[in-house]
């Protein structure tokens, strides 16, 4: 088998135009990833700029209400940017700097991604083009406007369901069109080898820390770690210090838009099947003879119709499970803890936040969770009041 | 082996490509014969495919186009068997891995062999993953198309030391489409993959005009035209057969180094 497999997971599936380009990156990582001076930029980023570590905050409002374990909430919603996309890309771009490259590309869904790669680029003074679906350029008119304040230059993708996997393609093409000065920063766990493997390696400090901070409050593991998980960046990061300790349930929370059982869902682990696309062997929803299908959620992050392979490997295991949460089930969520914590979580987050309110009253007392608050829910506002019925544009 | 090797026979090759059911499958059925009839040597038919990364925005709208019209693996299959009936020369089918991998492999390339595919191009299929299919191509007989970059390097060795078929050279950086100068040293890879192996070599990727054709000719051993054609097809729909076999005609007396007019 190939590079950067899960099992039978991953691989470079990619034209060979790119194989040079993805070769280099790996190479520069590998050499990166254990050069001091690059590990203490990055810290020092992580400390300074981004504010890490994020606080894990115990819940006790919502743990009383729900009535059973513990709950702690991984707050990624404090970082700068509003989410956990910094910590990727702040080690993505600093690396592409390290590489002599002077030009970052991303895609992005929402546009947490694009921000974040449009922030890291601003400060380290690199060149920066986002490529985002026209349906997301129009629904997230804010955070385009956001990207050119950073000095992005974004570019409203137009091809197929003009949405983010459709992002992702224009950004590989791109990329193809030119690499010599060009990295593309890619955002999830996702793509081909090294990408899942660069970006859960710079998204396991989310786990990292969980398992400190937990054992200084309660001295010991958590029983069950949940998270959201779209192409699954945030929930590989918050899993993957866990992944050896097995008596940690590893919980990712999957948008099941209208429900499963419709075709508006982007459930890939529930209702997905093998294929291989954007660069990697997974699990999409795609139809008998492969075509990758329109996916649906209300949240714009986990609007994709795949997941990362290191995902599908863990479900394919049993090491970790995953679980699909309905639009209505995340709204519900994100009220429930803006009323009791006084903490609006992005919609995203609100998937995991959903079950935990199911699951959190099924364990004992003594039991302890943790979820993890990928983002916050600014950005969302407008989006649920319309899902309310009122009508609130940006 | 498959026929391949006789699109190449003491000649250059030209290689037309169309997408499978743009506008509709009886189109496609009809330009494969006209195409045959007017000089092709070998015919690439595109399987059309949701997300085609390394298609530029006409073989993109064909793609979508064809799809609309209820394009399928399985009728395209259907509708090369029946084109079989007349057209002798080599066809190979362009696919992304996903449209193989979800058919399921050995049903993929059993159809091949039952319909006349003669090879498979898969732009998503590096060297490193051709694995993937490297064994069932072989055991039906059907040549698994390896492609070369102007960013290979050195990995054109590797590359064409397994070829099997011919070799696909990508003249440019990017997607396919039009380009109206091509600045890659094509020469330069043509010359490299000489170096390691007797398989043929034919140049895709940007070309449209017979002189840009006949130039790439010159270097390999055949021209290979996409976006220009799929052009004449957008623009004609139902009545492109004989636009389309016009053009190849002219094109398919470039690369023959015939004078051009």
């Amino acid at each position: 088998m190939s590079e950067g497999r899960y099992g039978e997971y991953g691989g470079q599936y990619i034209p060979e135009t790119l194989m040079n380009a993805v070769h280099e990156l790996e190479e520069a990582y590998n050499t990166y990833k254990e050069d001091p001076d690059f590990v203490a930029e990055l810290d020092d980023l992580y400390r300074n700029y981004a504010g890490r570590p994020s606080r894990l905050y115990y819940a006790e409002k919502m743990t009383k209400d729900l009535g059973g374990a513990k709950i702690y909430l991984k707050r990624e919603d404090l970082n700068h940017t509003g989410s956990h996309k910094i910590n990727n890309v702040l080690g993505q771009v600093l690396l592409a700097k390290k590489m002599g490259k002077t030009r970052v590309i991303a895609e992005t869904g929402a546009g947490q991604h694009g921000v974040a790669t449009a922030t890291a680029a601003a400060l380290m003074g690199m060149e920066c083009e986002v490529f985002m679906g026209k349906e997301d350029t129009d629904r997230q008119a804010l955070n385009v406007y956001r990207m050119e304040l950073l000095g992005a230059k974004v570019h409203a993708v137009t091809s197929g369901t003009m949405t983010l996997k459709d992002a992702v393609n224009e950004t590989m093409r791109e990329w193809t069109r030119r690499m010599d000065d060009t990295l593309y920063v890619l955002g999830s766990v996702m793509g081909p080898h090294p990408f899942p493997m660069i970006v859960r390696d710079f998204q396991k400090i989310i786990g990292k820390e969980i398992k400190e901070q937990i054992a200084e409050r309660e001295g010991r593991l958590p029983d069950a770690v949940i998270a959201c998980v779209g192409g699954g960046s945030n929930a590989m990061g918050a899993f993957y210090e866990f992944i050896p300790h097995k008596e940690v349930q590893l919980i990712g929370c999957e948008a099941a838009g209208l429900g499963v059982d419709t075709s508006k869902h982007a459930a890939t682990i529930a209702k997905g099947s093998e294929g291989i696309f954007h660069g990697m062997k997974s699990l999409f929803c795609q139809d008998e003879y492969g075509q990758i299908a329109p996916v649906y959620s209300i949240s714009a992050g986990l609007d994709y119709p795949g997941i990362g392979p290191e995902h599908a490997h863990l479900a394919g295991t049993g090491r970790a499970r995953y679980v699909p949460i309905t639009d209505e089930e995340a709204v519900a969520a994100f009220e429930y803890l803006s009323r009791t914590e006084g903490i609006i979580p992005a919609v995203e987050s609100a998937h995991a936040v959903a079950y935990a309110r199911k699951l959190a009253p099924t364990m004992e007392k003594d039991k302890i969770i943790v979820i993890n608050i990928s983002g916050r829910g600014d950005k969302d506002v407008a989006a649920i009041a319309r899902y309310r019925g009122v009508e609130i544009y940006e | 082996m498959s026929n391949i090797y006789k699109a190449f026979e003491n000649k250059k090759a030209f290689i037309p490509f169309v997408t499978g059911g743009d506008p509709n499958l009886d189109v496609t059925e009809k330009l494969l014969a006209a195409m045959e009839e007017a000089g092709a040597d070998l015919i690439e038919i595109g399987v059309p495919f949701s997300d085609p990364i390394a298609e530029g925005i006409v073989i993109q709208e064909a793609n979508e186009r064809a799809l609309a019209a209820g394009c399928t693996t399985d009728r395209l299959f259907d509708m090369v068997k029946r084109a079989r009936e007349k057209v002798t020369v080599p066809i190979v089918f362009l696919t992304y891995i996903n449209p193989i991998y979800t058919y399921g492999k050995e049903r993929f390339l059993k159809r091949c062999v039952e319909c006349g595919i003669d090879g498979l191009i898969v732009p998503d299929l590096p060297f490193e993953e051709k694995k993937e299919i490297a064994g069932e191509c072989e055991a039906f007989g059907v040549d698994l198309i390896s492609l070369v970059a102007p960013t290979s390097n050195e990995r054109i060795r590797m590359i064409a030391k397994e070829a099997k078929g011919f070799i696909y050279c990508v003249s440019s950086l990017g997607v396919t489409g039009v380009r109206s100068e091509i600045k890659t040293d094509v020469g330069e890879m043509t010359a490299m993959i000489r170096e390691e192996t007797q398989v043929p070599c034919a140049v895709g990727f940007g070309i449209s005009t017979p002189e840009q054709a006949a130039k790439m000719a010159r270097i390999s051993d055949g021209a290979i035209v996409g976006s220009a054609i799929v052009k004449i097809v957008a623009s004609y729909g139902e009545n492109a057969v004989a636009p389309v076999a016009e053009y190849v005609k002219k094109m398919k007396a470039a690369v023959s180094g015939e004078s051009l007019r």
